[in-house]
């Protein structure tokens, strides 16, 4: 046999090839190598930018969470805010409903505790006081998540740029708010009114109960997504609106109805924000918990019990650089660089869970 | 040298994850052939031929054109080495002509010229026996006009390669007689043509040479002079079955499902469906035959409350006596009537079940809303999972796997079981089989029949011909919207139904 051979075989240098499920473990080790591979990038990146020994810069990372104490109740604590939301936007988000505004439904929360505590606050006994504040939270979140929802069922409108716009609003009504109700003094530099009455209540410490409250909303939102009827519509509406349809599912009634549900947790977390950390309102009283969130549920797969991982890790680095900042006089640039650099691996290692490379074979043998 | 292929495949291979989609395949197509590929669905046909294409690139193995190894990344290079493949779906700009679809990026030397574009559209249509109006936009176009668009489009670029991915799926027998009636002239002409399909006298009736695939392996290539169906049946499938469907008469039949008058229309005003009647009784299969999109998915839905209609009435009569309108209910107290629809979509998992879900929750889906609890009861749907995953055997590694993981095969059948099981008064079944292989086909039909014999309203809408006359004992054909007719399935042709199927066509 004579093969005549004038062209040479050009193989393209790899291949993206989708994998099928790969074993539970393997996708954790991913995770795991990814979260080493951004801590020695950083490494290096700190050696290059600052001349900073990394060991002493993971040690003063590790110590923003675990220092005394007093840290690693605060890191608690900001891990059940986050932890929170997350819960809020994921029952949306098992929908296939891409809430992006838990920022806002947050801030509404915060205002309408805020304001409840304001107006009421001298007026009524401190428990009917509580119970009238979380109430008025419930709602004003609520019904700042159930506005796109209803769009979305009648007019098919965007949920995303929808629920991402009722953020700005509700900034701009909080800043509306405080100088209308002069909460704040406009001239000069702002004395801010922090709550004097409607304060929650010390359980061991100020952090206990809100990771309390959290925990068992946690387990709640478990077993609601699950074991309920309502959390199995949501996965149907969620996977195929055809199917849910077919099977006589009212798919704008579970849309609505789970934006409430989800409006109402950011509710609950804008309560505890007012009355358990903050002691006040401003447009930044969210700070950005609405958009971590979103990764802390996405990287969690929408599974409650797993988003306590996640959003630990978000907030440990979080913490640590800030931490990093203050130990070594650098400005917060320094620790959003770090940050970034984590996310972005975290977030690639999800590419490799789902596809590999496939890199083209040396020389080929001719025979 | 000696006689060297148009083109030849050495041990190709493919891999999707950890499914072996081709291994080891060879193949040689020479000029002037008409090779078809034969295999059931999943055989990894379509894989191989997107290989060529340019689509898929092999994991291994070598491809030759005239002999030449040719490496084969992308469509572009495809056309390079005259190669064209026509797909299941076609690929066409609706509100262009015929001509403008078909020079559509095609680089000509100079200015685009529209004149000499359509003088060479009508050249190859004059050359090869198509029928074509040059300048019909495709939006006006039937599903057959459109296919002979797309293989103009290859053969303007110079293809002498042409692969065509089930092209008979859409067409009516008549148009099909016409598809290889071309074909066979361009095979004369000296093109290499290679056709994928898995209906086997369309096989006998048009290739030179078939090539058998098997579970993603190359089993044979035969003559097709000396090769018979059983032959290719038993390489096809592996094992020697029989392809007969126990059709009984039909006994005891009352009226149970009367259609009568319903017409619908879509958001733009136009009518899907228009004015149909039939009746469905108990204790019979009616089939309904037509060209994919005739409105046959809307009817059913109709029937399944899924739709709102403009005009006309459904009736049910209970076995009881008792009628009731079933316009006037919503989807679930239909069901509750007993009119169940076991509806497979095109991509099969659209609508009856949910992919992601495993088999246990599929259960669910009609029954979760049972009892006032807000919990879920999983045991009872779970027992019905494992019954019928061991009556209906399917292949499953258990009832906790996702159904999207299973084939075909196995979803239907937890479609279809889950239907049965609710002891329906009126089953309706659209495409059924569609994907299935053979012997999964035949257990579903089979199913229908046990159904029949209870005594249930079955209406099967089916795309296969051969087994709509088989299985049937009653055949309505709807066109465009219309009944164009009622048959007695024992009586009727194919060509009499194919005829039925293209009456009163749009445009």
């Amino acid at each position: 046999m004579n093969e005549v051979k004038t062209e040479k075989k050009r193989e393209p240098l790899f291949h993206i090839v989708k994998r099928n499920a790969i074993p539970f473990w393997k996708s954790w080790l991913f995770r795991v190598v990814a979260i080493v591979a951004a801590v020695v990038v950083c490494s290096v990146v700190t050696v290059i930018m600052t001349d900073l020994n990394p060991i002493s810069v993971w040690d003063a990372m590790f110590k923003g969470s675990f220092k005394n104490e007093m840290k690693t109740w605060w890191m608690l604590r900001e891990l059940a805010l986050l932890l929170g939301v997350s819960l809020a936007v994921t029952p949306a988000f098992k929908m296939r409903f891409w809430n992006c505004g838990a920022e806002g439904q947050v801030l509404m929360g915060a205002l309408c505790s805020y304001a409840t505590i304001m107006f009421c606050g001298d007026k009524m006994s401190y428990v009917p006081l509580m119970i009238v504040t979380l109430v008025a939270a419930l709602l004003g979140a609520a019904i700042w998540g159930v506005i796109p929802a209803i769009f979305f069922a009648f007019f098919k409108t965007n949920e995303t740029l929808f629920t991402l716009m009722m953020n700005y609003v509700a900034k701009g009504l909080i800043t509306f708010c405080v100088i209308f109700f002069a909460w704040e003094n406009v001239y000069g530099s702002g004395k801010v009114n922090f709550i004097s009455t409607g304060i929650l209540p010390m359980v061991y410490n100020n952090e206990f109960l809100i990771i309390l409250i959290i925990a068992i909303m946690t387990l709640f939102m478990y077993i609601y997504l699950n074991y309920t009827k309502q959390g199995y519509e949501i996965s149907v509406v969620g996977e195929s609106e055809n199917t849910a349809n077919y099977i006589g599912i009212n798919v704008k009634k579970v849309v609505i109805r789970t934006m409430l549900i989800s409006g109402a947790i950011c509710g609950i977390v804008g309560f505890l924000l007012v009355t358990g950390r903050d002691y006040v309102v401003s447009p930044e009283s969210a700070a950005g918990r609405g958009f971590t969130a979103i990764m802390v549920s996405w990287l969690a797969k929408f599974n409650p019990i797993f988003m306590i991982l996640t959003s630990f890790l978000v907030v440990f680095f979080q913490f640590g650089t800030e931490e990093i900042t203050k130990a070594f006089g650098l400005n917060e640039y320094f620790s959003d660089i770090l940050i970034g650099i984590v996310i972005l691996f975290i977030i690639g290692s999800e590419f490799f869970i789902n596809y590999r490379l496939k890199f083209r074979k040396g020389a080929k043998e001719v025979e | 040298m000696q006689n060297t292929y148009a083109i030849e495949l050495k041990n190709i291979s493919k891999r999707f994850g950890t499914v072996l989609a081709n291994n080891n395949v060879n193949l040689s197509v020479k000029r002037g052939e008409i090779m078809a590929i034969l295999g059931e669905n999943g055989s990894g046909k379509t894989t191989l031929m997107n290989m060529i294409s340019g689509i898929y690139y092999p994991d291994e193995g070598q491809i030759f054109v005239d002999g030449k190894e040719v490496s084969i990344a992308s469509p572009k290079d495809a056309f390079k080495y005259n190669i064209g493949m026509i797909h299941q779906h076609f690929k066409l700009v609706d509100v262009f002509s015929a001509t403008e679809n078909i020079v559509l990026g095609v680089k000509d030397e100079g200015k685009y010229n529209k004149k000499t574009g359509r003088r060479k559209v009508v050249e190859i249509s004059q050359k090869y026996g198509f029928d074509i109006s040059p300048d019909k936009k495709i939006y006006e176009m039937s599903v057959s006009e459109k296919q002979t668009v797309e293989i103009i489009k290859v053969l303007y670029r110079g293809a002498d390669i042409l692969i065509l991915d089930e092209p008979t799926a859409v067409l009516t027998p008549q148009e099909i007689e016409k598809l290889f009636a071309v074909l066979r002239r361009m095979r004369d002409d000296g093109k290499s043509i290679i056709i994928i399909t898995h209906k086997m006298n369309e096989v006998l009736s048009l290739s030179d040479r078939v090539a058998v695939l098997r579970k993603g392996e190359h089993i044979a290539t035969v003559e097709t002079a000396n090769t018979s169906v059983a032959e290719l049946t038993e390489l096809m499938v592996g094992k020697k079955i029989s392809l007969n469907i126990n059709r009984t008469e039909p006994h005891d039949t009352s009226d149970r499902l009367v259609v009568s008058n319903i017409t619908l229309q879509n958001s733009e005003g136009v009518r899907i469906l228009d004015d149909v009647s039939f009746t469905a009784k108990s204790g019979e299969i009616l089939g309904i035959a037509g060209i994919a999109g005739s409105g046959q998915k809307e009817l059913l839905e109709s029937i399944a409350g899924l739709q709102t209609l403009t005009k006309g009435e459904i009736l049910y009569h209970s076995p009881e006596g008792e009628i009731f309108n079933l316009r006037k209910r919503t989807p679930e107290q239909i069901r509750e009537l007993g009119v169940r629809l076991s509806f497979v979509p095109e991509d099969r998992l659209g609508m009856g079940l949910v992919g992601n879900m495993d088999i246990v929750d599929n259960m669910m889906l009609r029954s979760y809303k049972k009892g006032h609890s807000i919990f879920l009861n999983r045991a009872t749907p779970k027992k019905l999972a494992e019954t019928i995953v061991e009556e209906l055997e399917v292949a499953t590694p258990d009832i906790k796997t996702p159904v999207r993981k299973l084939s075909g095969g196995n979803v239907q059948k937890v479609l279809v079981g889950r239907e049965i099981a609710s002891k329906p008064k009126v089953l309706m079944a659209a495409y059924p089989v569609r994907g299935l292989d053979i012997n999964s086909s035949y257990v579903i039909y089979n199913l229908l029949n046990e159904q029949k014999e209870k005594g249930v309203a079955v209406v099967f809408v089916g795309e296969d011909l051969d087994v709509l006359l088989e299985l049937c004992d009653r055949i309505i054909v709807i066109a465009s919207g219309k009944i164009t007719g009622c048959l007695d399935a024992r009586k009727t042709t194919k060509e009499e139904v194919g005829l039925l199927m293209t009456q009163n066509k749009r445009g």
